[in-house]
């Protein structure tokens, strides 16, 4: 569906955009205490409003924005860098002891609860950002390992790679040459969705302490800030949340728009 | 079906194995050693010597892994330093809470997917089936313990059917436990049911196209009937193995929903361990955690490899 990817699209501009614009302008400081001001409900001078030390709402999200897209695009980063050669390395040397033991090392992975071990990982080398990407990004390797090869098994079999073999041409270079440009749609793809997941892990980690450390703004840090006062002042639990649901809701929508548009097979299917 | 579950049950065995070296050592590259972390910067000389020796850091790493699953293997999960209790007895108790969670969650899920999955599934292309699917796509994005928040302000604060939080006991009777789980349940299986709500919807899909389905059309059957009586039982083993992979899922998620309501389960014994610097309650809980993740994985594998038996052959 067209409709999903520029619905998703634009969802997610506005969230990258908010993130960019950040760095050079926003409404106010969002560090800046005003405490005459706090809990003021959205009105003209805060639009989202103002929370329990008078800093503006609507800052703290922007500035937030770069939190989470810094957190979720480096996880996302480690998860291919590492789970795309591995998957190509596996497909490769498909059932040889390489394949068997990246798999199952894959299947490992897969069975820990991933937000057990981020705790764990978080709680034992400190709380902060870097560590909640490490984190996250040690779930998205065995995604991307897998979905790379799964998809290039099936290119192996493929008579231009077996043109590529004839030409002399070995398993790496075929793999970086010929598999991977081949897949990278399916990768984008994949890239998005994980994209989206690691914002709410992200959220989710700095909501019980374990993400990004004040004064660093996070969606996650927010809604914990909220949690106490969403009885007085539930603007402050709102709008982060909604952020946070606009930008995974687009990311999830843009990947299911781009899939479509980048499988030929499901647009002759359609047709 | 024997060298299947004998395959599974070793890999099982190695996973577990594997588990309980990261688990332990990631614990001991912590930086400082445990003794010194539990305690913090400012501790005595003394106090660190005597906590060394009892965690028997004195022994070589080796030897203390093997002690630790040794431990573990006969039901000795050693014993918190803060509460000076055996972590099995405290782990004990908050079983209690997170498990009837992880299973209310589930049933909830389950009872708000079906219908949604065979809903739309019914009805592909319709408004019914898009209204449907974008809920999900709304209810994939919305983070549960926000979506908890919510349901507090809405249901506790507002309409104050609820309690805020906290958890009365089961002392006070079944329906006053049911009762006091009911808005976390629902926070935790919401983003769960719009997950089932698709797979539902997308393997009744597959099933639709069956041959066999089209032959219940063609005997007489209507387009409903042939999907009551065909279609569904058949969509369902895709969706039992999702219900099953919810379960640990389910399990490992009420931990952030604990820390919204408050609930003395196994996630605020992690937290409150990790705060009071408690490695060994925080070691054998996520090794318990992630056995428990691993055990009804590998439950779920056997079991659809019985209902289907060319998956037997299959890895």
């Amino acid at each position: 569906m067209r409709r999903n990817l520029i619905l998703g699209g634009l969802l997610s501009a506005v969230f990258v955009a908010a993130a960019l614009i950040s760095f050079i302008w926003t409404p106010y400081d969002h560090t800046a205490l005003d405490i005459p001001n706090k809990l003021k409900v959205p009105y003209g001078d805060h639009l989202f409003g103002t929370d329990h030390f008078g800093r503006d709402i609507l800052s703290m999200i922007m500035v937030g924005a770069r939190t989470s897209i810094a957190v979720a695009l480096v996880a996302v980063g480690i998860g291919m860098g590492l789970g795309v050669p591995l998957g190509l390395w596996a497909a490769a040397r498909q059932g040889s002891w390489v394949d068997e033991l990246i798999m199952r090392g894959n299947d490992l992975v897969f069975a820990f609860p991933s937000l057990v071990i981020a705790i764990l990982i978080t709680a034992i080398f400190g709380a902060g950002a870097i560590n909640a990407i490490i984190a996250i990004g040690i779930f998205n390797i065995p995604v991307f390992a897998r979905i790379t090869r799964g998809a290039a098994l099936s290119l192996w079999q493929r008579e231009f790679i077996m043109a590529a073999r004839v030409a002399g041409k070995g398993a790496t270079r075929i793999s970086v040459e010929h598999i991977l440009p081949n897949v990278t749609n399916l990768l984008i793809v994949q890239g998005t969705i994980q994209f989206s997941l690691g914002i709410l892990a992200e959220a989710g980690l700095s909501y019980v302490g374990l993400g990004a450390q004040p004064p660093t703004p996070s969606w996650g840090r927010m809604l914990a800030d909220a949690q106490t006062l969403v009885s007085i002042a539930p603007h402050m639990a709102l709008f982060p949340g909604f952020a946070i649901i606009f930008t995974v809701l687009g990311l999830n929508l843009m990947g299911d728009g781009l899939r479509d548009y980048l499988d030929p097979r499901l647009r002759v299917a359609r047709t | 079906m024997l060298r299947y579950t004998v395959k599974r049950l070793l890999s099982l065995m190695i996973s577990l194995a594997v588990a309980s070296v990261v688990i332990f050592f990631v614990i001991e590259i912590a930086p400082g050693d445990p003794a010194s972390f539990m305690l913090g910067i400012n501790a005595q000389p003394e106090t660190l010597a005597a906590l060394r020796t009892e965690l028997g850091l004195d022994v070589p790493k080796v030897q203390r892994y093997f002690a630790w699953v040794g431990g573990m293997l006969t039901g000795d999960f050693g014993t918190s330093y803060t509460y000076r209790t055996p972590v099995i007895e405290m782990v004990g108790d908050r079983l209690w809470v997170s498990l009837p969670l992880a299973l209310y969650a589930l049933a909830l899920s389950t009872a708000l997917a079906f219908p949604a999955g065979i809903y739309a599934a019914s009805r592909r292309g319709e408004a019914g089936d898009i209204g449907v699917m974008g809920a999900t796509q709304l209810g994939v994005a919305v983070p549960n313990f926000w979506f908890a928040m919510m349901l507090v302000l809405i249901f506790a604060i507002n309409l104050r059917w609820f309690a805020a939080g906290g958890f009365v006991g089961w002392d006070q009777g079944f329906w006053a436990g049911m009762h006091a789980l009911t808005l976390p349940a629902i926070a935790l299986a919401l983003p769960q049911a719009a997950i089932l709500a698709r797979v539902m919807r997308s393997s009744l899909l597959d099933v639709l196209g069956e041959d066999f389905m089209r032959t219940a059309r063609a005997k007489g059957l209507s387009e409903r009937q042939a999907l009551w009586r065909h279609g569904l039982r058949n969509a369902l083993i895709p969706v039992l193995t999702i219900i099953g992979l919810q379960f640990s899922f389910l399990l490992a998620g009420s931990i952030i929903i604990e820390q919204v309501f408050y609930l003395p389960g196994l996630g605020r014994l992690v937290f409150q361990s990790i705060s009071a610097r408690d490695l060994i309650v925080v070691e054998s809980v996520v090794m318990l955690l992630v056995f428990s993740v691993i055990t009804v994985n590998f439950l779920v594998d056997l079991a659809y490899a019985a209902v289907d038996p060319r998956l037997r052959s299959r890895t």
